[in-house]
């Protein structure tokens, strides 16, 4: 089972410098866990006592996770997931 | 239509259908046109409701400056508008933008203040923030989190829409500042019983989320993510793509954002389409694509396009 996790520049640091990994899971949070246990640290850049931390936005094949479930949302081989800093964007 | 001056012909934007793009005639696209607005985009409704709270409050006095981080589109309006009520106006922008903005804005009289391309607007706002502080007589009206940019939402292009389209299954704009999927949502589903509210975020290059660490990230103030039924996030291939199609297909010469609503709408309308139900979605076209030519967007292959809008904040 694949899933392709995109990974942002700022969190490089913690996959060798690969822009994006491949992990497994039903769930978000299950596949946060299995990319940590490869990727010591990963999760703790990404979750919270409260769920996903405030400034980081992840994408299920291009939709905010947030409102497909969270940490919930259910994953499955063949999807990707981008996580990308939460920005103030451009052009406003 | 007669007005007594340009500030009162702001708003009441036609709603345009597209019938070229939709899907079908059960999944219908409708494009709410703001660049018919007297500067050309939808901030004019922001702009405007935002200097009049501040005059109401007493922040407002004739010959004061108005500071705001602005990468164009409210700087432009928040120009035209001091210029008319007699305020002076500094605009902080990253300095990727493009150069039509610049222009804009200096005829208008706007002062601009450069912030470094990396870090894109999140620098923007930091650097506004720290001049506000030592500047204390300018006023910031801070578009990011000033509830009169949802209110001019609420009270005006909500209404509009609902009036030219009861019908409505959907609203998608662009998500930046949140003004007006936080206004326009608010007023719908309270309307509307099931209206979906979508966002189309746009995705930028990794310079744009160039951060030195996750908590320098930023989410205005006025987001309510409660508002929101989906959001998605566009690439600027899909967004140039979609942008192109609304020339072509549609005759309508959009921003680049505009792309980004289509591109999301259109996933919209086929999806209700596979599930055999009626979609009226209302996207909202922020601006003409007159600042972004000197992109290249509509202009050579769709390649190449991207290429030049890697880097660039691009909507």
């Amino acid at each position: 089972m694949a899933i392709e996790v995109r990974i942002p520049t700022i969190l490089r640091t913690f996959t060798g410098g690969a822009k994006s990994v491949e992990g497994s899971g039903d769930t978000l949070d299950a596949l946060i866990a299995d990319l940590n246990s490869r990727h010591a640290g990963l999760r703790d850049r990404l979750v919270d006592d409260s769920g996903l931390r405030r400034f980081v936005n992840v994408y299920l094949n291009d939709e905010d996770v947030r409102f497909l479930g969270g940490l919930s949302a259910p994953v499955k081989d063949g999807d990707t997931v981008t996580v990308l800093p939460a920005v103030a964007g451009g052009m406003r | 239509m007669r007005y007594d001056s340009l500030l009162d012909a702001i708003g009441g934007t036609p709603l345009v259908g597209l019938p070229h793009l939709s899907p079908g005639p059960e999944a219908r696209l409708w494009a709410k046109l703001e660049d018919r607005n007297p500067t050309g985009s939808v901030k004019d409704r922001a702009a405007l409701w935002m200097v009049l709270a501040a005059e109401k409050d007493g922040l407002l006095r004739p010959g004061c400056t108005i500071l705001e981080p602005t990468s164009g589109n409210t700087g432009i309006s928040l120009a035209m508008i001091a210029s008319l009520r007699g305020y002076k106006v500094v605009c902080v922008m990253p300095e990727n933008t493009s150069a039509e903005r610049t222009q804009l804005l200096q005829m208008y009289g706007a002062s601009i203040v450069y912030s470094p391309a990396a870090g894109g607007s999140n620098e923007a706002v930091r650097v506004a923030k720290q001049m506000a502080a030592e500047n204390p007589s300018w006023v910031m009206l801070y578009q990011y989190g000033n509830e009169a940019n949802a209110r001019a939402h609420y009270e005006t292009t909500g209404p509009e829409i609902l009036a030219d389209l009861p019908e409505i299954t959907h609203f998608v704009a662009g998500l930046g500042t949140t003004g007006t999927l936080m206004g326009t949502g608010r007023y719908l589903r309270e309307h509307v019983p099931d209206v979906q509210i979508v966002a189309a975020e746009p995705r930028y290059g990794e310079l744009v989320y160039g951060l030195r660490n996750m908590d320098e990230g930023f989410v205005p103030e006025l987001y309510d993510d409660t508002v929101l039924s989906s959001r998605f996030s566009v690439s600027a291939a899909d967004a140039l793509r979609r942008t192109r199609e609304l020339v072509s297909c549609e005759g309508i010469f959009a921003g680049i954002s505009a792309g980004c609503v289509v591109h999301a709408g259109l996933a919209l309308a086929h999806r209700a389409q596979e599930a055999g139900e009626r979609a009226d979605i209302v996207v909202l076209v922020a601006d003409g694509g007159w600042k972004y030519l000197s992109t290249g967007a509509y202009s050579g292959t769709l390649a190449e396009a991207e290429a030049r809008l890697e880097g660039e904040l691009w909507a």
